[in-house]
């Protein structure tokens, strides 16, 4: 039954994962939720809580600390026809998983010749906040990015968390869904009803003229507080949230980077083969325009998460320096330009312990 | 090479453990304090209520054997003779830290005392504990490996795997699983169809016990047995459980708001010294914590943040 359907609602990223998850598992029986701490009261940040005791446990599983098992559990129920939503607590635990998810999950629909499907949602969180250093908080999506079989999405707002999630469900091959912990409490407007945010659509966030700024998973938070700070200095700066990574949606960035002229591409991640990498092969090998484009990336430095706070503030591409490296990639040299200064709350506020 | 600690008299040893966990326990609770402050932006996991299986164990080691643990790592760290003023540095984020202030509190090392790095991710350390107890066996020295462990680290396949290889090649090593029948909030009931953690132990081929009192001197006493057995007569791996009880949260400065309920058998470690220790002993010890404590807290908060080129520094070797 479709319920009312109000537009202006405002609700949290977290709320609204948990949200597309209770109305897929209303909807849909074999939609199921396991992982690690799924159903203590803490709820993976409020993205599970609640659901056991309206699903009851045998739906949302609390599994044992095995990452690896508990991904081929998985993929070994959606051959069956069920439709599995793993969950980790921090993305680096995928790391355990890597033989089921790459080897076994991405290839059996291929390598099967079609016979099996093997529709499983892994749902992962960034942990960045303060202090969670090298095994704690990675962003490893352009690892799966690099393999034929698996879709990755990588939703920023609010409203495309929840249709994202419902298009990952309902789609009929193993997707990776790549939260980050920093925008869990990002508030938007999303609708009450089931709809979906589809792969391979970006999302023009903000539109402009003298540069495409394309910004991935929480960095798109610091490049839209970056814009602002271009729009003070008069530059109007196209923001583009790909949204869906693995398909990517190059024409939305092409045709963006044949009217600006510029691009720039911040990823909450590191640059090295990484997805900052893959979008600009993407552009140059298909960008329409003649006369040079200029290019830029940015990402984490690379080197290992730090704790130390001083430290992780060099790590972490900001507002300003996104803004700064805009600025100067449009003049064409280094310029002594400073920004408006844009705060992060959501890092600057945060407070642990965890 | 002798075992320092095997002529010691009881007293002597009961002073030591008394020591070693008051220590311990004051450090934590006074990290516990001054965790709101916000000055120490690390997570935090807290042993406090555990600290007489890492004690105990440590008591029968030398500084030249070596231990690997994990995230819960203070109390592991200050019992092998880890700094403490690196400790509190790493903590507070500082480039006089352990680690320069790159890994916090998760990821204390103190290679000078035998403590090997600890680990975030979940039972990373068994299989390089294994790994550095075969390094001992081929090279012939008589050291031991001692690896410590949650319930919940028993449930991940590396685990099985580690024990097979350390039984099949006899390795100098102890395994010590510090049951706090917790992963996070899941009881081990939860994740386990038994909680024979023990008997799965022993189904490799090892030589495997429970010790349920909590208690550091049983524990020391095992251990010190343990070392012996694979040190003279290689009879390694040996396998121990430790029932304990973990009175703070999984992570964090507040206590547990089911500790009331806490199973009964489980004793206090502290307080179980306690009454074998002399009012002036525990008057010293006191006075000598309180100072050396507050001395590395100055130490932590007057040494300078990391420089920016430091971020780079030590990417590879
Ligand atoms: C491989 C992996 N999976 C999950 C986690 C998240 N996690 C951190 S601690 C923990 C519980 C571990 O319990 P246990 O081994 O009993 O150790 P304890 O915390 O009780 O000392 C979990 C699930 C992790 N850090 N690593
Ligand atoms: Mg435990």
């Amino acid at each position: 039954m479709p319920k009312s359907n109000r537009r202006d609602r405002s609700i949290t990223y977290a709320s609204a994962i948990n949200e597309a998850t209770r109305q897929l598992m209303a909807q849909d029986d074999s939609v199921f939720v396991l992982g690690i701490g799924v159903d203590d009261p803490r709820g993976i940040y409020g993205t599970t809580s609640n659901l056991s005791s309206e699903f009851g446990q045998d739906r949302v599983v609390n599994m044992p600390l095995a990452e690896d098992a508990i991904t081929g559990i998985a993929s070994g129920s959606s051959m069956a026809g069920m439709r599995p939503i793993v969950v980790h607590e921090r993305m680096d635990f995928m790391l355990l998983a890597m033989n089921q998810l790459i080897n076994v999950a991405a290839k059996s629909h291929y390598m099967y010749g079609g016979a099996v499907k093997v529709p499983m949602v892994v749902r992962s969180i960034i942990g960045r906040s303060w202090g969670q250093g090298a095994q704690h908080s990675q962003a490893l999506h352009s690892f799966f990015m690099h393999i034929p079989g698996l879709k990755v999405i990588a939703p920023t707002t609010p409203h495309d968390a929840k249709g994202a999630l419902v298009a990952s469900v309902r789609d009929d091959n193993p997707v990776i869904f790549v939260e980050h912990r920093m925008l869990h409490n990002y508030k938007g407007q999303v609708p009450e009803n089931l709809y979906e945010v589809p792969f391979g659509k970006a999302r023009v966030l903000r539109t402009g003229g003298d540069i495409t700024i394309v910004g991935i998973s929480h960095a798109m938070v610091e490049c839209i507080r970056a814009a602002k700070s271009l729009a003070a200095a008069s530059i109007s700066a196209e923001v583009i949230d790909p949204i869906s990574l693995s398909p990517i949606d190059v024409q939305t960035i092409c045709e963006s980077v044949e009217k600006t002229g510029n691009l720039l591409i911040v990823d909450n991640g590191w640059t090295p083969c990484g997805a900052s990498a893959e979008i600009m092969s993407l552009v140059i090998e298909n960008v329409q325009r003649q006369d040079k484009v200029k290019m830029k990336r940015m990402g984490f430095e690379f080197v290992t998460s730090p704790t130390s706070k001083i430290l992780e503030d060099l790590y972490y591409p900001d507002s300003r320096r996104i803004a700064k490296n805009a600025y100067d990639l449009i003049m064409g040299k280094k310029t002594d330009w400073e920004p408006d200064v844009q705060e992060s709350p959501e890092i600057d506020e945060f407070k642990g312990p965890f | 090479m002798k075992n320092k600690n095997i002529n010691l008299n009881s007293i002597e040893l009961i002073n030591n453990l008394y020591k070693s966990i008051y220590r311990i326990r004051t450090i934590e609770e006074k990290i516990a304090l001054i965790y709101p402050t916000d000055q120490i932006k690390s997570p935090v996991h807290l042993s406090i209520g555990q600290e007489a299986v890492t004690v105990g164990a440590c008591a029968a080691l030398v500084e030249t054997d070596i231990v690997f643990g994990t995230y819960r790592g203070h109390s592991l760290y200050l019992a092998k003779g880890g700094d403490l003023k690196g400790m509190m540095a790493e903590l507070y984020g500082k480039s006089t830290g352990v680690a320069g202030g790159k890994g916090g509190s998760m990821h204390l090392i103190d290679t000078s005392r035998g403590v090997m790095g600890m680990s975030a991710v979940v039972a990373t350390t068994i299989p390089q504990a294994a790994g550095y107890a075969y390094a001992f066996k081929l090279r012939k020295q008589k050291n031991i490996v001692v690896s410590f462990f949650g319930d919940g680290a028993t449930e991940e396949g590396v685990f099985h795997e580690t024990l097979n290889f350390a039984a099949l090649k006899k390795l100098p090593m102890i395994f010590v699983c510090e049951n706090n029948q917790y992963a996070v909030l899941s009881h081990q009931s939860e994740r386990q169809s038994s909680s024979n953690i023990t008997e799965r132990a022993s189904v490799y081929g090892m030589h495997s016990e429970k010790i349920d009192q909590n208690d550091a001197q049983a524990i020391y006493e095992k251990i010190n047995w343990a070392r012996n057995q694979i040190v003279e007569k290689g009879e390694g791996p040996i396998f121990f459980e430790c029932m304990t009880e973990r009175y703070r949260e999984h992570v964090g400065p507040n206590e547990r708001d089911d500790i009331k309920t806490r199973s009964a058998e489980i004793n206090d470690p502290l307080e179980q010294l306690s009454k074998l220790v002399s009012y002036d002993f525990k008057e010293g010890v006191s006075k000598e914590v309180d100072l050396e404590l507050n001395e590395a807290i100055d130490f932590a908060d007057k040494s300078s943040f990391p420089s920016n080129d430091t971020l780079y520094q030590d990417v590879y070797a």
